[in-house]
């Protein structure tokens, strides 16, 4: 076949871009050529939209070992102990078949950690969804979640940690977006730099198959009414074979015979060939004939295309490769010496004796395009048309019910049942709380981590709402009592070509970097995610940050519970009554306008380390930020999970009883303490400038505000509980 | 003591075994699947996991790996054999307890504490222990314990039903049946009561901060009636 533009067009590259690698090549590419370029220049992998904006975000600090850039990232936790980490997003594929898309997703990120050396010790999700009432919702949901379970617990690896949300802009693209933490001794991390010349290419773990074929490429672009016929990008896992491979490559790892190693995930052998050539800045020489092939008569282009899964490609020193074999032959995996490391600076694959592809390195990954979209400020949110006056017709109790059965308030025992949580025997805090928690396998040490997205508050104000995100990651670890070290970003957007979602990537980004500078939470690894969108309509923005915190003594540890009756109850941080945005305005007023409540970085970080010392000094019984729902949707939660009830004051502020409860102001936690430590607690807030009230006391069973407004505590488990697992039964 | 525990492919609770019985006193060996000869145990140990992936059934391809014919002789001469979770699956598939599992009756995979009422302290593994109602962790899709009438009328006559899924305070009802299994039954015994399969994971309720301590209970009798 002799490659031409609409051949070019057809694999996704735009015409200049076609018109670029002809120039750069000095002649027309072959099909195997092409297919390499579309899969290195798509947005997938090549960044090329958002490359210039994620320059911007703040990378650096001293406990930061790896940033962006390497598979993971890696951050330093004392001792000889680094973890490694990133979320990544299997949006497309998830939608198209979502039991492959998950489990595949889960597989890929977990296979980005181990490929540093570090044993994979949790995992976490962040999935969103179209509306309940949407004709494919269900089954998505039901999906995904055996997917992600279907993977990661048969790789025996907990998951600690998730968020789910509903909203109808996910109607036609969904979002699943897989985070894995690991852990690595410091000097033991793998990294995916070749170097030397003619050192061996080896290739193991799984045969390649012609499953995923342009998977990467799908990812970059739009959904359309043809999209069932995608189905044969979705790749298939298997996770015993994953298994192996992490047993294999650990075992590998132990000794010193490996030079560089990479996973292949997006665009399979292609881009990990050319990504280890480039760090290395080497050529790479292939032997596709040497590849273990799953289905015969196998062309180049397929071959290098495949993203069949459970694969790794690893540069070994000379002389290893018996030693190593013996391994990967133990666990029953691939194992065959595919090329070699040369100094040609070039990628040069041999099929059937003949030379199939010849690109120079560089121009696969310097000169890959980058734009500077084009991008449009977003517009000051609307003013709402809430009425003082028809607050006062509410009923507190009644609004809290719905509010708690509210498909992004329930609990989602239903989903986070089906993922083993407690395998590995070090989860100390299971899904449902602030953050999960597992111990630093041996040690004190304890490492949190915790999944967020607000996309309602990024779509009224992407700026504040990118900030919002993160300092909710920085609060979820903070309430389980840990010091928040680093976070991992999943930029999921829709069209970068369309100037209004362009423009909210940017001004997430910069909220997102504004927030994470300020807080001294860098961000070490990350993924974006564009085009989730069906012709014309995308999703909310929606970034997802995973923020890793570390606890130095597990035993100090915090849960939301509460735990004792007659304990007070504080509410840290101060209530100014914001209900734009709020999920009472938008879900029980049906008010849409208005901004997102404000970020005041200031107050994020005092109050969040002023508590941080609380905790560190024991005063604090159970705690829990308050997020969407307000102080008394917290304090309910509080309130279901310690099977206690609590006596509310009467607010001193002059704002409405149910603005103060259901607002949505930032930088608050609730707190639980002694009455005897009391003064000690209110004395360390006032001193460090923090503001406080006093929300009640703890007692048996009911959430009594007056004698007119009580409920008992069972009566909002019930709403709190039954709501997914009714849907789901349906 | 010494103990041992089989890692197949893809088996991922034996390092939480080997932890855990390590802990309460036990000298324990990873043992390879491939292997032919068990190293002298008292207790020989089968753990969760997805032994060959689940494939074609789950435990079946490792009921017939090479270091099962010496775990089955060593059962039939009086060895003990604990199966856990997956290692109860592979016990079934190899006839040393009777009985199949089935996949959960919901078809959805289960995490979480439940409570099993001891139904027979008559034997090694229970043997001594103070409560009737211990609270351990489940986490499987393919629990559901099935067998025959004649069947169930032989174990039950046996006493070879060890544990039952029941609420805390040992009453065992359909509600508190988490995956469908036949009579609530959560384990089972040989004739011989030396070889024990159940679902639940004792490993995982070793220390007050993981999901509970009813675990440590279980280890700490295990130990003292093999003494």
């Amino acid at each position: 076949m002799i490659v031409n533009e609409q051949i070019a067009v057809d694999h996704g590259l735009k015409k200049d871009e076609y018109a670029k690698i002809c120039e750069l090549l000095k002649r027309i590419p072959n099909i195997t050529e092409l297919g390499i370029f579309s899969a290195m220049w798509n947005e997938h992998c090549s960044y090329k939209s958002s490359r210039l904006h994620l320059k911007k975000l703040p990378t650096k600090g001293k406990q930061v070992i790896q940033g962006p850039g390497e598979n993971a990232g890696i951050v330093d936790i004392g001792d000889d102990d680094a973890i490694v980490f990133k979320i990544e997003s299997h949006n497309h594929p998830s939608f198209i078949e979502p039991y492959q898309g998950a489990a595949t997703g889960v597989g890929g990120i977990m296979r980005d950690i181990f490929t540093m050396g570090a044993r994979p010790i949790a995992n976490l999700n962040s999935i969103h969804f179209g509306s309940p009432q949407h004709k494919k919702t269900k089954n998505l949901l039901r999906g995904v979640v055996h997917g992600i379970g279907g993977y990661g617990n048969c790789m025996g690896v907990p998951t600690i940690a998730g968020q789910t949300n509903f909203d109808s802009s996910y109607n036609g693209n969904i979002l699943v977006n897989a985070m894995t933490l690991g852990h690595v001794k410091k000097n033991k991390i793998f990294y995916s730099k070749a170097t030397g010349l003619n050192k061996p290419v080896i290739y193991v773990g799984s045969k390649t198959g012609r499953d995923g074929i342009h998977g990467a490429s799908m990812a970059s672009a739009s959904f359309d009414e043809k999209i069932e016929e995608k189905k044969p990008t979705v790749q298939v896992g298997d996770p015993f074979a994953e298994k192996l491979l992490l047993e294999a490559c650990l075992e590998l790892m132990a000794g010193d015979s490996i030079i560089a190693i990479q996973d292949m995930g997006a665009a399979g052998l292609t881009s990990s060939s050319i990504e280890m050539a480039s760090k290395g800045n080497l050529g790479i020489e292939i032997n596709l004939n040497k590849v273990p092939c799953r289905e015969t008569r196998m062309t180049p282009y397929e071959i290098m295309l495949s993203e069949s899964q459970e694969r790794m490609l690893i540069i070994l020193e000379n002389g290893k490769e018996e030693q190593a074999k013996k391994i990967f032959d133990k666990w029953n995996l691939d194992f065959a010496i595919i090329g070699k490391t040369t100094k040609s600076k070039k990628i040069e694959l041999y099929f059937d004796n003949e030379k199939v592809a010849d690109i120079p390195v560089n121009i696969l990954v310097e000169n890959s395009p980058m734009y500077d979209r084009k991008w449009k400020k977003a517009k000051l949110p609307k003013k709402n048309k809430i009425k003082k006056e028809d607050l006062n017709n509410l009923k507190i109790i009644d609004v809290l019910k719905k509010i708690l059965s509210n498909p992004n308030v329930c609990s989602k025992e239903w989903i986070w049942q089906q993922f083993d949580h407690t395998v590995m025997g070090d989860t100390i805090q299971k899904p449902g709380g602030d953050s999960g928690v597992v111990r630093v396998h041996g040690t004190n040490k304890a490492i949190a981590a915790s999944i967020d997205s607000s996309a309602i508050y990024c779509w009224a104000h992407p700026l504040t709402g990118g900030k919002q995100v993160v300092c909710e990651s920085f609060r979820n670890l903070i309430s389980v009592g840990a010091k928040p070290v680093a976070i991992t970003n999943c930029l999921n957007f829709g069209s970068p070509e369309n100037e209004d979602n362009m423009g909210e990537f940017v001004e997430c980004v910069q909220g997102i970097g504004e927030a994470s500078e300020y807080l001294k939470f860098p961000i070490v690894s990350g993924n974006v995610s564009f085009y989730n969108q069906t012709k014309e309509e995308g999703i909310k923005p929606t970034p997802a940050i995973g923020g890793v915190g570390l606890i130095k003594d597990y035993k100090k540890m915090i849960t939301m519970d509460f735990k004792e009756i007659d304990n007070i109850v504080l509410v840290i941080g101060k209530t100014e009554g914001h209900i734009d945005q709020s999920l009472f305005a938008r879900n029980i007023l049906d008010e849409k306008n208005g901004p997102p409540p404000e970020i005041n970085l200031f107050n994020e970080k005092n109050n969040g380390e002023t508590l941080l010392g609380l905790i560190e000094e024991n005063y604090i019984k159970s705690a829990h930020d308050i997020s969407i729902g307000g102080i008394i949707t917290a304090v309910s939660k509080m309130c279901i999970k310690g099977n206690k009830g609590i006596n509310l004051k009467k607010p001193k502020y002059l704002i409405n009883e149910i603005e103060y409860y259901f607002a949505e102001d930032q930088g608050r936690y609730i707190i639980e303490i002694t009455k005897k430590d009391l003064l000690k607690v209110t004395d360390i807030l006032n001193k460090n400038a923090v503001h406080f009230d006093e929300l009640g006391t703890i007692s048996e069973n009911q959430l009594y505000i007056n004698e007119k407004t009580k409920v008992t505590i069972d009566e909002l488990k019930t709403c709190n509980t039954s709501w997914l697992t009714n849907y789901m039964s349906k | 003591m010494k103990s041992s525990v089989v890692t197949f492919p893809g088996s991922n609770c034996d390092r939480d075994m080997d932890v855990a019985l390590k802990k309460f006193g036990f000298k324990n060996k990873m043992v390879w699947h491939d292997d032919v000869e068990l190293p002298k145990s008292d207790i020989v140990v089968l753990p969760g996991g997805f032994s060959y992936g689940d494939y074609l059934r789950c435990g079946s391809v490792a009921s017939k790996s090479k270091i099962m014919k010496s775990v089955i002789n060593f059962a039939n001469s009086g060895g003990m054999v604990m199966g856990i979770c997956n290692g109860f699956q592979i016990l079934v598939e190899t006839g040393l307890v009777p009985g199949v599992l089935l996949r959960n009756k919901y078809l959805e995979f289960i995490c979480k504490n439940v409570f099993v009422k001891i139904n027979d302290k008559q034997n090694t593994y229970f043997k001594n222990i103070d409560n009737n109602v211990l609270e351990f962790h489940i986490a499987h899709n393919e629990g559901n314990y099935f067998c025959t009438n004649d069947q169930l009328k032989e174990i039950e006559d046996n006493q070879q039903i060890a544990i039952n899924y029941c609420n805390m305070d040992g009453v065992i009802e359909d509600q508190f049946n988490p995956n469908g299994s036949t009579k609530n039954i959560a384990g089972v015994f040989n004739k011989n009561k030396n070889v024990l399969g159940m679902m639940p994971h004792p490993e995982r309720m070793i220390d007050p901060s993981l999901s509970g301590e009813d675990g440590s209970l279980f280890f700490k009798n295990l130990i003292n009636n093999i003494k």
